[in-house]
Order: C-alpha cells, then structure tokens, then sequence
C-alpha cells in the first residue's frame, strides 16, 4: 500500500473531535498518529474510530478504499515527523498553550500546527510556539467526518507557506475551507454558541421545552436539528469551556455560561457523549 | 426462510423504531427523506440490527439505501442471516 508510506497526521486529544478528525484522515489514506493522556482513554478512542469510519462509509463520506492505518500513543514525541499536526485537546487555554508547547518543540521547521479551538485567538496561542507564522486554525465541525466545510482561521503572524501546506492537506481530505481572520470565536462560534446559550436560557426559564425550541428552529428557521440537539452533540462540558473563553475575552453576557448549561454539566449530563444532556439518548432518536 | 419470520423481523424493526421516533411508521417510506431519522440516528440503527439479529453489516452492504426504509432492513437482515458466514476481512 502506498499509503503506509506517506507520513501520517499528528492528532492531539482523542475526544469527541479528535476522533472524529482520525476518522476522516485515514477515511481519505492519510495515516494517523493520535495522542492521548491515558491507555483507557486511548482504547476507547480506538473503537470510537472504528465505530465514525463505519459510519462515514455508511453515509459515503470517504471513499471506498482501505483505510489509512491509526496508531495511537501517551507521549507527544510520538508525532515527531508527522507532515502536519492537529490540536483538538480540551478547550482550555493553559492546556492548549503547554501541549503547543511542546509539540512545536518536537518539530521540524516547515511543518504546520493547526489548532482545532473553538474560540480561542490563534494569535494568542502562538504566543506559546516557536514558529507562530507555522501556526493557524482549523476549525472542523462535528461529525468531522460527515461536515464537509471547515473555518479557516488565519493569524497576523500565519505565512503564505503555511496556508499553502494546510490548503492541500484539507484536498487530500476532501474538505472545503472559509478563511477568515482571527478574532474570539472567529464565525461559526461567535454566531453558534451565543445561540445555543440562549435556546437553554429559554428552557431553564419555563418558556418552552428543548424539543419545542428544537422543533420551532428547524420547522420554522431550517435549522438541521436545533441548537439543543447541537448541544448535545457538541458536549456540553466543552460548550461551557468555549463560552467561557470567548466571556473572558470579550466580556459580553451573551457569552456567560448560562445556569442550566452548568447545573447539567455539574450533574454529568454532557450529551450524547455521556448518554443524557437536553436528550436521553437511550430513549430518544439522535 | 419462511414468511413468518421475515415478518417477525419487519415487525421487530418497526418497533423499535416507532418507540424511538414516536411516530407510526408505513414500512416502505423514506426514513431519510422525510426527515424522521437523521444521518447521526442511522449508524445507531446499523449497530441496533446487528446486535438484535446477530448479523454483521460490512462492505457493499455498509450503505444508506439499505436503511431507508423498514422493508430494505427487513431484506437485508434477512439476507444476511441466512448466508453462510463470509471471511469479510
Ligand atoms: N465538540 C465539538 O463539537 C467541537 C467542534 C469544533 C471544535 N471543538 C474544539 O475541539 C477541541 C476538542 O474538543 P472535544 O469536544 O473533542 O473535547 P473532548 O473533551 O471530547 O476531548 C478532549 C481530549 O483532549 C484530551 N487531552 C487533555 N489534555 C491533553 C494533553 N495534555 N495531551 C493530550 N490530550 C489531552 C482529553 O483527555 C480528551 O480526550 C476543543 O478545542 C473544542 O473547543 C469542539
């Protein structure tokens, strides 16, 4: 296989996302090396792989080839020589700023790091790597697999190189990129999350149930699936870390993680990924 | 395979749909098309036909037009059922 030649993607962070992106590289014949802090949640991110692949084939979102092979490991130096290293561990801004860290001291020069924040200013993390101009946003959506369009975030500091290095990348992966400029939340965030804030600002206050508001959004604005069922796809843990950033950074209450997101975070109630957020997801359809 | 139990997995499948999308469900209708199911329900509905009917939906048969309807679950849980286990490696 030819394939097995090529040098693989870099995955940091074996959640939701960082799956979800594994899936959709060695779905295209890109190999993956995906990184992670513990076995456990290693080997849970291994059949999480399998499980999205599957299901990327079902809905013909990768092409039908043989996948691209997936090696996971607990050591950063493990993506050493990959051709392009992707961030998508917890959204937290010191967590992010020492894995950049170290992974940008891991690498040789000409090898881009894309971070997959949701939020965070890609200017302020390349505070934290040797080559900031090395550095930019790629923000894939969830299912990374299923999505076809990602944002593009492009710092003051990102270089024509490296645009060029990441355009291809995402050819390879049959995605389509919007650049945009950097600022809190870029888009697709700042748009995004307020809402959803406010959809769960309405349940908490008895207006309306989360089916009602889901349903009103899709029958009446042509939401896909309104924002609570996005919610709880999204994880509502990270919702409140990414709406915590962006309040930092902006100080706009439209940001301010509102009490039910918290409460239900609090209770273990994180969405789909932990079974039950706005949905039971062992009763209700997805 | 006699009729009677291709009609007990029809029903089966139909049940377990209806509860999870509380609507009633006309066995050769679009899932998809109508909107009742979504892209993420379909891969929990692959994985729930497996486990019910011990079957393995690999390959070719990984694809949504097998899904769409109760009917096209039916045969193809059917079919596979009755084939005689394949390497699909
Ligand atoms: N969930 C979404 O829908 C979504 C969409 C777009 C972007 N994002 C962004 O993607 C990133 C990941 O989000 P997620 O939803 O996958 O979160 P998640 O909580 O599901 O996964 C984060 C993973 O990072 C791991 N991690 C933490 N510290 C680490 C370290 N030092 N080294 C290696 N791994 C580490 C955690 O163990 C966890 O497995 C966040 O920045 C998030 O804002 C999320």
């Amino acid at each position: 296989m030819s394939e097995a030649a090529s040098a693989p993607l870099g995955v940091l962070g074996a959640g939701v996302m960082g799956t979800g992106i594994a899936a959709l590289a060695i779905g295209h014949g890109i190999p993956v090396v995906l990184v992670d802090v513990s076995e456990d949640r290693l080997a849970d991110a291994r059949r999480r792989v399998d499980a999205q692949l599957r299901h990327a084939r079902l809905m013909g979102s990768v092409p039908a080839r043989d996948a691209a092979g997936l090696t996971t490991a607990v050591e950063l130096a493990a993506v050493a020589g990959a051709t392009a290293v992707i961030e998508a561990v917890t959204e937290d801004a010191e967590i992010k700023a020492k894995v950049l860290e170290e992974a940008s001291s891991l690498f040789a020069v000409g090898t881009p790091i894309i971070s997959n924040t949701s939020g965070i200013p890609i200017g302020e993390l390349g505070r934290f790597v040797s080559r900031p101009d090395e550095l930019l946003g790629i923000h894939f959506m969830n299912p990374a697999y299923l999505i076809t369009m990602v944002e593009v975030i492009r710092s003051a500091r990102t270089s024509d190189e490296t645009m060029a290095a990441v355009t291809g990348l995402l050819a390879r992966m049959g995605r389509r990129g919007i650049v945009v400029r950097d600022a809190p939340g870029f888009v697709t965030s700042r748009l995004l999350h307020p809402m959803i804030n406010e959809a769960a600002r309405i349940v908490g206050a008895g207006v309306a149930t989360a089916e009602s508001v889901d349903d009103l959004m899709r029958g009446c604005l042509g939401h896909p699936t309104g924002p609570l069922r996005t919610a709880d796809l999204i994880g509502l843990d990270n919702l409140v870390d990414a709406l915590s950033t962006l309040w930092e950074r902006t100080g706009e209450e439209s940001f301010r993680p509102c009490e039910l997101l918290r409460e239900k975070v609090a209770a273990g109630h994180l969405g789909r990924k932990s079974g039950k957020g706005f949905y039971d997801y062992e009763k209700v359809l997805s | 395979m006699t009729t009677g139990s291709a009609e007990s997995v029809q029903q089966r499948i139909r049940e377990f749909l209806e509860e999870r999308i509380k609507t009633n469900i006309v066995v050769d209708k679009d899932l998809f098309a109508s909107g009742l199911v979504n892209s993420m329900f379909a891969m929990e509905l692959v994985v729930h036909l497996e486990q019910e009917f011990g079957v393995a939906i690999v390959g070719e048969d990984l694809k949504l037009d097998n899904f769409r309807t109760v009917e096209r679950m039916t045969s193809l849980v059917c079919r596979l059922r009755d084939a005689p286990v394949t390497d699909h490696a």
